[in-house]
């Protein structure tokens, strides 16, 4: 049986996805800034999905700027807002555990000459809003707290953390890659707002930054002044109508199965595997995320058994990474390194069974047992 | 990633477990940084009097390529004189197992510390005797 279970890394693209992308590879590939037909076919199919982005975050077309994914968007919101508000200050505030892309963003801006802070979290992985006002200084240009965590699913008071900001009158900007249609967001509520489109089922390639009416931002392309002079380059017309599609597939229903599985997983590892947990917090969690250490054994190896088995997840073990340091995710909510070593993210689709849940518990509990034979840390 | 070899072992590695009256044991690595090694070993003499490595047996905390270099050294060592277990090096495993990751070298050096370790731990248990 062949389960895929690592869709917080990526998603398979919906047929429906499909279909509405292929016309603008074959007939209609022009160019959105052309003046001719082929150029306004483009351009009518890139407005309508900007409409329907925008609808779906609450916000207005023209405060959607499409990217070339969440890297790009999360690079755009903090090194185009520390730049243009430079003289304002030099302080930005994050967490410890953003994605890598905030946190190198953040690390590259230090050497250019700001200073920033980067907040604990609590052993769930919850950033304290009391901790950013607390830590907002006068030359504080922009705050930025992911909405929910790739690894643990810790689904962050956002608008809590928003609304202290915006009262200090700093910019607010939050990394929704993970929740995008699987927890609502209100875009009016935030300054910018990271989104892409392979975690919900679209191609790979693209995303967008939403940025309030006002905000002020540089560009980091420059060029022919595509997307309102703040993204320069041709618009990857395919991948935006297939992010478009994407966006407006997801139900309630989906949310809640998905919801299901990952409780049906958590469940069953923590009835039928001993000495275990979890990892994250058990409400307030992304519907698709599970993450659990596994003690006395390795992540990689238990991930590696079970790719075996046919069943792809993923690892926060150091093991699988090009470091050897374990995630640093896992070490902020504070897991010993051992702990990190041995744990295992999977992550749900609407596309997964029940079935494939009870064949993963099954060949987990094999791949564990068979590991911690052979492991000197089972006493 | 991992060559053929390295998966077949690391699905099914040989001499796993531990010797109750080991003859010596060496322990290396630190779950901390991911990999931990025990390596038992019992010691008898060949033909020609000369003391080899009768029984090795290993128990490892770690990855694929841990449990692979763990594995492919026992193999490698038995019956060997400890002279030459000694010799083993951290090339001499990998080449064994077809190449290893840059990164994942260092499980083979912590293989080859921990049946030297082994043997040292014998060889001084002997002189205190």
């Amino acid at each position: 049986m062949d389960v895929y279970l690592d869709n917080a890394a990526s998603t398979k693209v919906d047929d429906e996805v499909i279909k509405a992308m292929q016309p603008f590879f074959s007939d209609k590939f022009g160019n959105a800034s052309s003046l001719h037909q082929y150029g306004n076919e483009a351009k009518e199919a890139l407005e309508e999905s900007r409409a329907l982005i925008a609808k779906k975050l609450n916000a207005e077309p023209r405060e959607i700027i499409f990217t070339s994914g969440g890297t790009e968007s999360n690079n755009f919101a903090l090194k185009g807002v520390a730049f243009a508000n430079k003289d304002r200050g030099r302080h930005i505030i994050t967490s410890k555990i953003e994605h890598d892309c905030v946190i190198s963003s953040c690390k590259w801006l230090e050497k250019q000459g700001f200073t920033v802070t980067y907040l604990p979290v609590d052993k769930y992985g919850r950033v304290s809003p009391d901790d950013v006002a607390g830590a907002i200084r006068k030359d504080t240009i922009i705050t930025s707290v992911m909405h929910a965590n790739n690894e643990i699913g810790t689904i962050e008071p956002i608008e809590e953390i928003a609304k202290i900001c915006r009262e200090k009158n700093v910019y607010f900007h939050t990394d929704a890659c993970q929740s995008l249609t699987k927890v609502p967001l209100d875009a009016k509520k935030f300054d910018l707002v990271t989104i892409n489109s392979h975690k919900i089922h679209g191609p790979k390639g693209v995303g967008a930054l939403y940025i309030k009416n006002g905000t002020k931002i540089d560009a980091l392309m420059h060029g022919g002044g595509h997307e309102f002079n703040m993204r320069s380059g041709t618009e990857n017309v395919a991948g935006i109508v297939g992010f478009a599609k994407a966006a407006s597939q997801m139900k309630e229903e989906h949310i809640n199965h998905m919801a299901n599985l990952r409780d049906r997983m958590i469940d069953g590892v923590l009835n039928r595997i001993s000495d275990v947990q979890l990892n994250g917090p058990r409400d307030k969690r992304l519907c698709n995320n599970a993450n659990i250490a596994f003690h006395y054994i390795e992540g990689e190896s238990i991930m590696t058994y079970l790719d075996m088995d046919g069943i792809a997840v993923s690892t926060g073990s150091a093991c699988s990474s090009k470091s050897l340091e374990p995630s640093h995710v896992l070490l902020a909510i504070g897991l010993k390194h051992e702990i990190a070593h041995g744990s295992l993210r999977i992550s749900f689709s609407k596309y997964n069974t029940k079935e494939e849940v009870n064949y993963t518990l099954d060949k987990l509990e094999e791949s564990v047992k068979k590991l911690r034979e052979i492991s000197p840390l089972t006493r | 990633m991992y060559s053929q070899k390295v998966m077949d072992l690391f699905k099914c590695p040989h001499n796993m477990g531990e010797i109750k009256d080991a003859d010596g044991i060496g322990k290396v690595g630190n779950p901390v940084c991911g990999d931990l090694m025990e390596v038992y070993i019992k010691v008898g003499k060949n033909k020609e009097g000369k003391e080899i490595l009768t029984d090795i047996k290993v128990k490892t905390f770690g990855c694929v390529a841990a449990i692979a270099t763990s594995s492919i050294i026992t193999d490698m060592a038995k019956g060997k004189t400890l002279e030459e277990a000694k010799k083993i090096s951290k090339g001499d495993i990998a080449k064994e197992l077809g190449g290893l990751p840059p990164i994942k070298m260092h499980c083979s050096v912590l293989s080859s510390e921990g049946l030297l370790k082994a043997i040292e731990n014998y060889e001084m248990k002997k002189r205190k005797k």
